[in-house]
């Protein structure tokens, strides 16, 4: 839990313009404060029961996403659908290579997610960079850049490994162990260092909220 | 075709004229006539459309090649036209008044082999990369691998296996190997 007493001091936001800088937040991202006794468990069961993907595929492996909604392997019935905005949704999908420039993207997209928010990371290049490991523009971690609740292996991992990998997501979220968004929050700096790290010409808010 | 190579030797001074296939061909021309040369081809040859421009590093004889591939829809044939410009003073004329979308190949060789086409529209602009700092990544003498090394993050204990080895080992495991 967040220590209330201690305000964190602003972001820079130095990527952005002098005159850009007031339009954006600069308040770092705060740990979800879990509420008290069973309405906690219970909230964990309806965040387990609709998850809602954002529909942005980073990656090749995002092509396993699309079958998922047809009726063979009908993710509906998990209560599992696509959402198009950040806003809108409580699972990210990390569909595969990541370069750095998608990268940028994930963050941001990331960061603009209502928590409480879950990281799916999907295919061995997220895990350990898979055939992109000697790229000059990929990354082989994503667990670098942003938390991951649940990797899914293989290259690609097939539709059924994915529904697999959302009721393992699911059974995470259920017993409150699901904990990427305060990892980020509590390690805040450390992850902004490493995204800072490899996108170079950084030009957007320290937090893009 | 050979009153065409006959045609562009006595022209442009075009040589080493090579058949690859029935449908396609490759020649090769000085660079300081390499716009004379497209602008012909395309004005009187019949090659009207620019389908692939790319170079190639050949970094043991100090060279881009660059590579124009050129179409004629008339008679069902393609022609490469190369020349090979300095490597480290890789200046190379625009083609963009012939080809309009060739200035979007040129923003390419822009930023993968810092191949410069003066006067090309936006070719100083990030085409793929984005805050790339580095050598142009294309160029032969990147290390990719040590770059990758040295800006991302490895997870310990990856291992990599030969795949030719792998794979005899997986299928004649009493082979010595």
């Amino acid at each position: 839990m967040s220590d209330k007493k201690l305000k964190p001091a602003p972001l820079p936001n130095e990527g952005l313009l002098p005159e850009e800088r007031g339009l954006f937040c600069d308040a770092a991202p705060r740990e979800y404060e879990a509420a008290k006794g069973w309405v906690e468990n219970f909230l964990n069961w309806a965040r387990a029961e609709s998850l809602w993907i954002l529909g942005f595929g980073t990656g090749c492996g995002a092509v396993e996403l699309r079958p998922l909604m047809t009726s063979r392997f009908d993710m509906y019935r998990f209560g599992i659908q696509a959402r198009p905005t950040p806003r809108q949704s409580s699972v990210f999908v990390i569909g595969g290579y990541a370069s750095v420039k998608t990268l940028k993207r994930i963050v941001r997209s990331y960061e603009q997610m209502m928590g409480p928010k879950f990281v799916v990371a999907l295919g061995s290049c997220t895990i350990n960079g898979g055939m992109y490991w000697d790229s000059y523009n990929t990354i082989k971690r994503i667990d670098q850049y942003i938390p991951v609740d649940v990797y899914i292996t293989g290259c690609m991992p097939r539709p059924e490994a994915l529904l697999a990998g959302f009721q393992e997501l699911k059974k995470i979220i259920k017993s409150g162990n699901a904990e990427g968004q305060n990892l980020y929050a509590r390690n805040f700096e450390w992850y902004k260092a490493n995204q800072k790290k490899v996108i170079k010409d950084w030009n957007m808010p320290d937090y893009n909220w | 075709m050979n009153e065409l190579a006959t045609e562009l030797a006595a022209r442009y001074g075009a040589r080493d004229w090579h058949d690859q296939r029935k449908d396609l061909a490759s020649i090769w021309v000085d660079p300081i006539r390499i716009h004379d040369t497209l602008a012909w081809l395309k004005d009187q040859a019949g090659y009207v459309h620019l389908s692939f421009l790319t170079a190639i590093d050949n970094i043991e004889r100090k060279a881009f090649t660059m590579a124009y591939t050129l179409r004629n829809h008339e008679r069902g044939h393609s022609l490469i036209v190369h020349c090979d410009i300095d490597r480290d003073h890789p200046v190379v004329d625009s083609i963009h008044l012939l080809w309009g979308q060739a200035w979007t190949y040129q923003r390419e060789l822009k930023e993968w082999f810092g191949i410069d086409c003066p006067g090309s529209p936006r070719k100083d602009e990030e085409f793929v990369l984005e805050g790339w700092d580095d050598l142009p990544m294309m160029r032969r003498d990147f290390d990719s691998l040590a770059y990758s090394q040295a800006t991302y993050e490895d997870r310990p204990g990856r291992e990599t296996a030969d795949p030719a080895a792998h794979m005899k080992q997986k299928l004649y495991p009493e082979a010595p190997l």
